[in-house]
């Protein structure tokens, strides 16, 4: 049994974080949030130079041939960032994707340009019903000779509006049970039929509505096989959920670090608020759930990483992140008093990030439902 | 990174589990609960002893096993699982054997620790008093030098299994002038002593666990001094070397989880299943969550002693989070049964023998002993954060 990280791993976060510090303070963060693109062109190239996109890909791909667990580190350097921009869904939802279930030639021709930093792709996945269940994909692909044409609406895709390409998954048969009859398709999404609104948010990233409008697809463009698209998916948002849980435990030890530096510095009744015994029972229930978040999340993303099974840990970190890190950002607002209510501070970028994610990919109630059937229940 | 065990590691594990399958029966576990004395037993440590899994955390050249820190970690999650009673040899080989081993004489090792390992000897902790609690620095009970013996007066309380132990290891203030912590002295104290009286204390759960202890003018022999004289508080901080990640805890909790969902999986509440009931789904799910997080905490506690450092917040925490696991799951089963909660053991339809019941009152007293969660959060504050003092 080891919890630490290997020496190249604690390289890695250090790199990481020192690169992101430097790259992507809080004044980019938010200028960002106002930004149509919602990334830095010139930051995203930094990072693909760094191997960054292509991290966890096979070295025949043009990637670094690193691991999940790898990538998870990564993606808590980013977290305690706040970094902008669709990493993670160039990355982790269209990434795996491909990794998982695309042909060769596929691979061949999408791969070395993501780890590159060349292609910017994203998922469809969800519906205006907000869920992550198989019933949930009503969007029609029907055959017409060589070609798919797709109807219908993706809702809360993440930088669709600057995507170059779209996997949408949608639905090519209704079958006897609702996981059967869904397939994934690699779409322009600067093709004709779609139209996509970006939908503005709390946490400064690019949503967006994406309607279908007989956009054509050739059958070409099918990624695995035809309507055996679900467990895919299923495998996918295993990865993409403990990915987000990684990103909430960096925002979390960041908001632990300003929290207890902001009680050790700020003065009231001659003394630093930080000797109140107070401030440091939140403190200590904020670092508590910090390092639980660390370890359920690591725990997930190793048993990912093996190639373990993992459902119940996936969804145990999701329900338990979930919780504990808008539980520390509360906190840590309640630390710095009225400062921290101000637009100025960094404070409101982690605890809207927090509420953002608490949802993202089934909130504690949805994977809290997972854990009790893994119970037996 | 890698969270699983050797298979070794895991084929010790299974050793463990058999054994205390046969020996921690729910027949045993009843037998203990009749006649109140749920985790006391000497018949079981005997065994522990004789298997050679008692002293199973200790240096061999202390008649130990020499286990590393991950095996200790296997067999006392099996140990809490089981609910196996420890209580008889608890306070021996977890607290002062440990002492003993650092900084015992050699005479005060041969004389002290081999009872300990045989299983011939229960020690009780004579440490809180009435005014000396979480700050138990402050505590009062004097030991006079007189001749060869020192002399000592006082009261100490909480005591537990006082009226069943044979010796008491013993914190009292040999220098009144001295600042707190450095006028402590720790003494080796044979219960059949004369001045000594035991006092029962009946706890909540209606069992006699406790007790007050008053020390009335009680000879002892110098040499029953644990460490230098004024040095008895660091003495008793030696502990802090040991297995201390809190893992029984853990282990216990998983127990209970399990006997609560088989439970739900075939009661019937309002003609459904509470099985399929969402919220009682839901409750089940949050504290199996909680279970795994402990868990974590508590591994890396082991973890962090298996590579030789030596925890400071980091065990505070795994207390903190592992008592406070067992409160909150104590509460979500006595919601889970609702009218049938309060029915105590024994009573015509009380469900689970009552565990539950206990579980729930049993566990509002471990968020108070061995440091209370308020003292745990300053430790976590004030070491682990750097937060400043008052």
């Amino acid at each position: 049994m080891d919890l630490g990280f290997s020496e190249e791993q604690e390289m890695l976060r250090t790199t990481a974080r020192d690169f992101l510090t430097k790259e992507c303070p809080s004044e980019l963060v938010k200028k960002l949030a106002e930004d149509e693109k919602g990334y830095s062109p010139e930051l995203w190239k930094k990072m693909a130079e760094l191997g960054w996109m292509g991290l966890a890909f096979p070295e025949e791909y043009d990637g670094m041939g690193m691991t999940f667990l790898d990538l998870v580190i990564l993606l808590e350097e980013m977290g305690r960032a706040c970094l902008p921009g669709p990493y993670f869904s160039t990355v982790v939802l269209a990434g795996y994707t491909i990794l998982e279930a695309a042909s060769e030639e596929q691979k061949k021709e999408l791969l070395p340009k993501i780890a590159n930093g060349d292609l910017i792709l994203t998922l469809a996945l969800t519906e205006p019903s907000a869920r992550y269940e198989p019933d949930a994909i009503t969007i029609e692909a029907s055959r017409d000779k060589d070609d798919y044409v797709i109807n219908g609406t993706k809702l809360f895709v993440p930088d669709a509006n600057v995507a170059d390409y779209m996997i949408c998954v949608a639905r090519t048969k209704d079958g006897a049970s609702p996981e059967k009859g869904i397939t994934l398709f690699l779409v322009d999404a600067k093709g004709p039929g779609i139209s996509i609104t970006l939908l503005k948010t709390i946490a400064g990233d690019k949503q967006c509505e994406v309607i279908f409008n007989n956009v054509r697809v050739p059958k070409g463009n099918i990624i695995g096989e035809l309507d055996k698209g679900w467990p895919v998916v299923d495998k996918i948002l295993q990865k993409a959920t403990v990915g987000l849980c990684a990103q909430m435990v960096g925002g979390a030890q960041k908001v632990l670090e300003m929290s207890v530096n902001y009680a050790k510095e700020r003065v009231q009744f001659g003394r630093p608020i930080g000797s109140f015994q107070a401030i440091q029972h939140h403190c200590a229930n904020m670092v508590t759930d910090v390092d639980g978040s660390k370890y359920i999340t690591y725990e997930a993303a190793w048993k990912l990483s093996e190639g373990l099974p993992a459902t119940t840990e996936v969804s145990m970190a999701k329900a338990w992140v979930s919780e504990a890190y808008r539980r520390v950002t509360l906190l840590g607002h309640q630390i710095h008093g009225a400062i921290g209510f101000c637009m100025d501070h960094d404070m409101p970028l982690y605890f809207k990030r927090a509420k953002a994610a608490e949802p993202t990919f089934g909130d504690a109630d949805f994977h809290r439902e997972m854990v009790a059937k893994e119970l037996g229940l | 990174m890698d969270f699983s065990f050797s298979p070794e590691e895991k084929e010790f594990g299974v050793q463990v589990r058999t054994f205390l399958d046969r020996e921690v029966s729910d027949e045993f576990l009843s037998d203990l609960e009749e006649r109140g004395e749920v985790d006391f037993s000497r018949e079981f440590t005997k065994k522990l002893a004789q298997k050679g899994w008692l002293a199973i955390a200790w240096p061999k050249e202390y008649g130990g096993g020499g286990a590393s820190i991950v095996q200790q970690l296997i067999f006392n999650e099996e140990i809490g699982y089981h609910h196996a009673p420890t209580g008889a040899h608890r306070q021996g080989i977890k607290i002062l054997g440990p002492c003993l081993m650092v900084h015992g004489t050699e005479e005060q090792k041969r004389k002290y620790l081999p009872p300990i390992t045989a299983a011939e000897v229960v020690w009780c902790q004579g440490f809180s008093e009435p005014n000396a609690g979480s700050d138990l620095a402050s505590l009062q009970c004097c030991a006079i030098a007189d001749g060869d013996d020192y002399v000592i007066t006082g009261q100490k309380v909480w005591t537990t299994n006082a009226h069943r132990a044979d010796r008491c290891h013993l914190l009292t203030r040999t220098d009144p002038e001295a600042p707190k912590h450095r006028g402590i002295s720790y003494f080796l104290v044979e219960m059949r002593s004369p001045g000594i009286t035991v006092r029962p204390l009946i706890n909540m759960l209606a069992a006699h666990d406790f007790n007050e202890v008053f020390f009335d003018n009680v000879r002892v022999p110098k040499e029953n001094m644990l460490g230098e004289k004024n040095q008895g508080w660091y003495v008793s901080q030696t502990a802090l070397n040991f297995e201390r990640s809190g893992i029984e805890e853990v282990g216990m909790a998983s127990k209970t989880l399990e006997e609560l969902v088989d439970y739900c999986k075939e009661t019937k509440r309002n003609g459904k299943l509470l099985a399929n009931d969402l919220i009682v789904r839901h409750k089940l799910a949050e504290m199996a969550v909680q279970i795994e997080v402990a868990r974590m905490i508590a591994y890396r506690v082991a973890w962090l002693q298996s590579k030789g450092q030596i925890p400071s917040y980091e065990a505070s925490m795994s207390k903190l989070v592992g008592t406070e696991l067992r409160k909150r799951l104590g509460d979500i089963g006595m919601q889970i049964l609702g009218l049938y909660g309060p029915l105590e053991t024994g009573a015509k339809w009380a469900p689970l023998k009552g565990r539950v019941l206990r579980a729930y009152l049993h566990a509002l007293g471990q968020t108070m002993a061995m440091g209370t969660s308020e003292i745990m959060r300053n430790i976590i504050a004030l070491r682990g954060l750097e937060l400043p003092r008052a």
